[in-house]
């Protein structure tokens, strides 16, 4: 039985196996490579999707409990030449190092700023403390954060 | 925009001039490794102009051969080129290229040779020009060692020059005036009546002409790219979800695949049973690999699951079975007197070593890399040609192994190199390269993406060796009067460059780095390094020896300035005389407010000079309900030459974060030969939250151009600890310290 779901505005029809997690079928079936694999098991945050507008980790949702929600990959947050003011940030602030858990942070951040336009650095801390870095990019995410709460609230 | 590109579809990997319109610039026999016509032109161990410039249609390629590991090297090589020939950033378009020995590092070594770096006297400086050769004969291209600056700074600038001279001299043939008529901006020559002729228009022409012989590098007062915070190249990508790493490759027809390997690391696989794996649907293939198997599937979840599924029989593993055997291995190394190396041994300490004397015994564990992208390898092995792409250190490396699992001339085998989702020492490694591979040679017409599970990853590392070190020390006057320190760890070097195929007889380095060569005055100063049996596979980790042996001694230098009733810092400044690190401890001092640590908190200072870079670390803490939280940390950093500060600044950070990381709660154990850490639940790096505000400050100060991708993790770990002992009195010598101090 193929799944339907939205994908970045898109109607996908995916014929894989119902219990196959999010992040597989993004990858490995839509070829939306942009969602990462970091560790399988929620420990890392590199595989962060917005479902239905929220964070989540799609290495841990199954194929089948996404049937008919909205998902929001990296790809579909904004684009090279239709920045989201969370990319934007991140450019202007030159977070990324190796850039592998940035899809994730950036995610992250995205649906952070959604709930909360203005975060502290405590709220910060707490909203990001799921996504793992090892390049040690941390000062710069809290300052990206910041910079695109300001951005969001000029538009 | 600046953007990334791939040579994939470029073509231009074979033959010289005009290819497909385009034109490379110092291509020439590039089938014949290392010819170069500037070379003789130059003194010897000199700059050499190498391939880094193809011009086509669209413009001006550069070619930065080193791993983009999330250094930021690739920008900062290419702003080099970019830099002489006069190019706008945002015309610069950077890929790695092909695997070339054209591209050998010659810097790589340099720091091994029994001399401190800062000894810049004769006989180190010609000793350091020697390791060039045996480089140069082997024709690594390699990332590491902090060295791609300090190899790239003057050839790649030269490549530059040269190709801009040439353009320039094109332009003066075809329009029948003198070159000194001609100037050029923003990537094309300008005529006297103020018109541009594009480098594009001019490319073919100028590669028929003859290249300079010495051409000329600008004064550091025209820089104008260089010295400034650029843009990184990859940025918009990764800020986008639209970088292409290795895991992200994708190809027609491809199929995704994973691996199981023996846990007990080197041992071979004696069975198995994949009768079940290969019943399940989407499932493809078992494959045999060196120790194991691997299962080739529709997807990578597929592999995964069906990897679950078989079952094995695995030999034991040839090494001490537990962690705490190996330390002991340890401990009877250290205590059998049969030294390794003893690159230092100032004054007379057996005799200076009396009365009053201090003594303590540090440890530090295994470690893991733990990169965020797991070990990946592609590969497609069709009519005869090899295709692998890899992120990987050593590319030159993929050739000889793809010859030795293939059978294939090295003329048949290509090399692409994606960038990396981080690597710290681990993609200097061929095993995941080697499977990828092994399976594309089994699947043949297939391409194959073979995906580490985390679990492989995290338990199949080549891990920062355990190791260990005693020292003794006396105090006269409020300094140390003798200072022993004998430290012990197995041979990286023995256990990296094996797995390659080489021997390196002779002690190995990395044991005594940070040890023997820190700058420190002390009359009577003995370093001895003692080499453990090879037990597990180990490797370098982002700053290889110093990692460990930098806080041994600042975690001893602090525990003597406290005995001798001396400020840390200034304890540190009366026994540096090196003008750099001097600076550097008196940079941090002034931008920490050294001495007026706000109430409630505690400050400790560390200072490691690695790779030729001195560094130094003041980290603050204080004391909350739920644990030590880190409330500041400061670093400044002597580059000599500071090529793009921000991207530096986030090398240091980045290092910092890294080295805290291993110092909270970074430990791999061993129980009957198996990794027990298994994921990141198991192995916790630094979170954000954990993270303080890192304050950075770059000296130029230095005699000579350094890199700086590792100096900044050694004294992350010294000065935390140090700063517990301000905080708590208690004094930690043994990492992690999550272990004996809970952390908020």
């Amino acid at each position: 039985m193929p799944t339907t779901l939205t994908v970045n505005g898109e109607t996908r029809s995916l014929d894989l196996p119902s219990d196959m997690p999010l992040l597989w079928a993004l990858r490995d079936g839509l070829n939306l490579t942009g969602t990462k694999y970091g560790c399988g098991v929620a420990a890392c945050g590199a595989c962060t999707v917005h479902v239905d507008g929220v964070a989540q980790r799609s290495c841990q949702i199954a194929l089948a409990d996404v049937e008919g929600a909205a998902i929001t990959t990296i790809e579909g947050l904004g684009t090279r030449d239709a920045l989201h003011a969370v990319q934007a940030a991140w450019i202007a602030g030159q977070v990324a190092q190796c850039g592998y858990c940035q899809s994730g942070q950036i995610m992250q951040a995205a649906s952070l700023l959604s709930e909360n336009p203005a975060p502290t650095d405590a709220e910060i801390d707490e909203a990001m403390s799921g996504n793992l870095c090892r390049c040690g990019t941390y000062p710069r995410i809290r300052a990206a954060i910041h910079d695109a709460a300001r951005r969001l609230q000029e538009v | 925009m600046s953007r990334s590109g791939t040579i994939a579809r470029r073509g231009f990997l074979i033959g010289m001039a005009a290819i497909a319109g385009g034109v490379a610039f110092g291509w020439w026999k590039y089938a014949t490794p290392y010819g170069n016509p500037l070379e003789t032109g130059l003194p010897y161990g000199g700059a050499t102009l190498t391939p880094y410039v193809l011009i086509d249609a669209s413009g001006v390629t550069l070619i930065a051969p080193r791993a983009e590991l999330g250094q930021g090297v690739q920008s900062t090589l290419a702003a080099l080129v970019a830099e002489e020939m006069d190019l706008a950033w945002d015309q610069v378009r950077v890929i790695h290229g092909p695997a070339s020995s054209a591209y050998f590092n010659g810097a790589v070594a340099a720091e091994g040779i029994p001399f401190a770096p800062t000894d810049t006297g004769w006989l180190a400086e010609t000793l350091r020009k020697a390791t060039e050769i045996p480089l140069k004969l082997i024709g690594f291209q390699i990332t590491g060692g902090s060295s791609s600056i300090p190899d790239a700074f003057d050839k790649m600038r030269l490549a530059g020059a040269a190709a801009r001279a040439t353009l320039v001299a094109a332009a003066a043939q075809r329009l029948g005036i003198e070159p000194s008529a001609l100037r050029t901006e923003a990537g094309a020559v300008i005529v006297p009546d103020g018109t541009g002729i594009p480098y594009a228009a001019l490319a073919v022409a100028a590669a028929a002409l003859k290249l300079p012989a010495e051409p000329v590098l600008k004064p550091r007062t025209d820089w104008k790219l260089l010295g400034q915070s650029l843009p990184r190249t990859d940025m918009v990508a990764k800020s986008t979800g639209t970088e292409t790493y290795t895991i992200d490759i994708r190809l027609p027809g491809m199929k995704f695949a994973t691996v199981r390997t023996n846990p007990n690391l080197g041992a071979a696989m004696t069975g198995y049973d994949a009768t079940e794996a290969l019943a399940m649907p989407g499932v493809h293939a078992v494959i045999p690999v060196e120790n194991g198997i691997a299962v080739v599937a529709d997807t990578t979840w597929t592999a995964f699951q069906a990897a679950d599924a078989v079952s094995f029989t695995w030999a034991p593993a040839a090494y001490p079975a537990s962690t705490s055997q190996m330390a002991e291995a340890l401990s009877q190394a250290l205590a059998s007197g049969k030294h390794d190396s003893r690159n230092r041994n100032d004054g007379n300490v057996e005799t200076a070593l009396t009365g009053d004397m201090f003594q303590a015994d540090y440890s530090v564990p295994h470690l893991a890399h733990a990169t965020m992208e797991p070990m990946t390898a592609a590969a497609l092995f069709d009519k005869g040609t090899l295709t692998v792409w890899a992120g990987t250190q050593l590319p030159t490396q993929v050739i000889t192994e793809g010859t030795r699992l293939t059978g294939l001339p090295p003329e048949a085998i290509t090399v692409h190199t994606p960038v990396m989702g981080g690597g710290f020492g681990r993609r200097a490694e061929m095993d995941f390269v080697c499977q990828a591979i092994t399976v594309a040679k089994a699947m043949q017409g297939t391409p194959v993406l073979v995906t580490w599970s985390r679990e492989e990853d995290m338990t199949h590392d080549t891990y920062r060796p355990m190791a260990r070190a005693r020292i003794r020390a006396t105090l006269a006057k409020g300094k140390v009067a003798a200072f022993d320190f004998d430290t012990v760890a197995a041979s990286v070097i023995e256990s990296q460059v094996g797995r390659l195929g080489y021997s390196v007889p002779g002690p190995d380095s990395t044991i005594v780095q940070g040890a023997w060569d820190q700058p420190y005055a002390f009359p009577n100063y003995r370093v001895t390094g003692y080499r453990a049996p090879a037990m597990a596979p180990v490797g370098s980790w982002r700053s290889v020896g110093n990692s460990q042996n930098g806080f041994f001694q600042e975690t001893a230098i602090d525990e003597l300035a406290h005995l001798a009733g001396a400020d840390p810092l200034e304890f540190r400044l009366t026994q540096i005389t090196d003008a750099p690190s001097r600076k550097v401890l008196e940079a941090v001092a002034e931008m920490s407010g050294w001495g007026s640590t706000p109430a409630g908190r505690a400050r400790g200072v560390a200072f490691v000079l690695s790779f030729g870079v001195p560094v130094a670390q003041v980290i603050e803490v204080e004391q909350t309900a739920k644990g030590i939280r880190l409330t500041n940390a400061w670093a400044a950093a002597d580059v000599g030459t500071a090529l793009d500060p921000r991207n530096i600044e986030a090398q240091v950070a980045g290092a910092v974060v890294y080295g805290l990381s291993a110092a909270i709660r970074g430990e791999i154990t061993f129980a009957e030969g198996r990794v027990e850490q298994t994921n990141f639940p198991d192995y916790e790096p630094l979170r954000l939250y954990q993270c303080p505000p890192i304050a950075v400050r770059i000296l130029e100060t230095g005699p000579k151009i350094r890199g700086i991708g590792e100096p900044g993790t050694p004294p992350a770990a010294p000065a935390l600890g140090n700063a517990i002992f301000a905080l708590t009195g208690q004094r930690l010598r043994d990492l992690p310290f999550g272990k004996a101090a809970s952390f908020a």
